[in-house]
């Protein structure tokens, strides 16, 4: 993370915060570590995002989102989608997960850790409504692309699972 | 323009376009609730892929190409797919064991791919591969919970993978462009992954207590163009609303 903020512009890191990604408006962008770079050149903004899932219906509602936050500033902004180096979830920073989890989201663990939960192995992923890690995989897939589904056997309660990328 | 490149996007896209229209037809049609999203998360991760493919292919050709029409415009002989990835869903089992085939096909492609001189494949594969593992993962699972299930999961799928069987070969035939791209190092050359391909299938196979079709005859066609009776269906429904409205959008 810290190669990437140092590639952000500090005047621009203000306005990017404030742009969500809209399937999960408690995470900013930010917090996501979608944005690779920020630069001001010739009174153009100039922003580097690279996307999550390449699918993700949810990038190009960030891209416009982005240019209308800029906008709204008095900026003019060009968005640039790169693929390499690929996102990992390893990029959301520790904020981002604990308002993950706050909004009912199990953050993402690693990779040994979700195969562990798709064998039910091992109990790793914790409810985020009551803590219990006496959980399991209901389907490796879910409401969006980020995401697997899980139910807790404490609780009862369903919740989504951040699927782990790297 | 390079025509070769151009033909050599097209032969690695096409098959994650038709295989993802394919697995988009079972939106709301699934055996169950869980299979249905994931059979359609997969769909659209394919899509996300292609667009980044067809994306490059169109500004190669500048003009007026675009990736839409690229993906919706294209007469059937210019789509170059496998023949495994248009046969028609049938059951769940058919579904699984084509994507199956294709997943691990696929997954050692984009390992290569990975590795290619030309920058935007090889960051379109280091992407895509992140995607693809779990796409494995998901598809190598339910072999073994089938083929292992019940007897009556253990036939259907066994009676799949017989019928598949003869659209494997074709996936490590290398094409004209294949082989231009090969010596330029860009392209990946698929001949070199059949050995692997077929050890990693009979694996799960094995683990799935399912039996390898012994089947020497195989069927080839789609990387020329010259595809199966499914393919025309398909792509009436595929291509029916840029044919119908022009230059629509959403």
């Amino acid at each position: 993370m810290t190669e990437t903020t140092q590639n952000i512009d500090p005047k621009l890191f203000e306005i990017l915060e404030k742009v969500s990604d809209p399937e999960i408006p408690v995470l900013s962008i930010m917090e996501m570590g979608v944005v690779r770079s920020a630069k001001i050149l010739d009174d153009i903004v100039e922003i580097e995002i690279t996307p999550t899932y390449s699918g993700c219906p949810a990038m190009d509602v960030i891209e416009e989102d982005i240019i209308k936050a800029f906008k709204d500033k008095g900026y003019k902004a060009k968005v640039e989608l790169i693929l390499s180096p690929a996102w990992t979830t390893d990029w959301i920073t520790p904020k981002g997960r604990k308002a993950l989890e706050k909004y009912g989201i199990a953050s993402p663990l690693s990779e040994s850790a979700d195969k562990e939960a798709l064998l039910g192995n091992k109990k790793v992923v914790k409810c985020p409504q009551c803590g219990s890690f006496n959980t399991k995989l209901v389907s490796q897939f879910g409401s969006t692309a980020c995401k697997a589904f899980f139910q807790c056997e404490d609780c009862l309660e369903p919740f989504d699972y951040f699927k782990c990328l790297k | 323009m390079n025509n070769n490149l151009i033909q050599y996007i097209y032969g690695i896209a096409d098959n994650s376009l038709i295989l993802g229209q394919r697995l988009g037809e079972l939106c709301g049609h699934g055996p169950s609730l869980e299979t249905d999203i994931a059979m359609t998360n997969i769909s659209l991760d394919l899509f996300g892929q292609v667009r980044s493919y067809f994306q490059y292919a169109a500004k190669l050709q500048g003009e007026d190409v675009t990736e839409d029409s690229i993906a919706f415009l294209r007469k059937e002989r210019e789509y170059k797919n496998v023949l495994l990835v248009e046969q028609p869903n049938k059951d769940f089992a058919y579904q699984i064991t084509r994507q199956f085939l294709f997943d691990i096909y696929h997954l050692l492609l984009l390992s290569e791919l990975q590795n290619s001189k030309d920058e935007t494949l090889a960051a379109i594969a280091k992407k895509s591969i992140k995607e693809v593992s779990y796409h494995t993962r998901f598809s190598s699972d339910w072999m073994k919970r089938l083929g292992d299930g019940t007897e009556e999961s253990h036939n259907k799928v066994q009676t799949a993978i017989n019928d598949l069987w003869e659209f494997t070969d074709e996936l490590f035939h290398t094409t004209d462009a294949d082989k231009v791209m090969i010596s330029e190092g860009i392209g990946v050359d698929v001949s070199l992954l059949k050995e692997l391909f077929y050890k990693k299938v009979n694996e799960i196979l094995e683990e799935a207590t399912l039996q390898t079709p012994d089947i020497k005859y195989f069927q080839k066609g789609g990387k020329q163009g010259i595809h199966s009776e499914h393919m025309g269906y398909l792509l009436a429904q595929m291509q029916y609303m840029q044919l119908a409205y022009p230059n629509m959008n959403w």
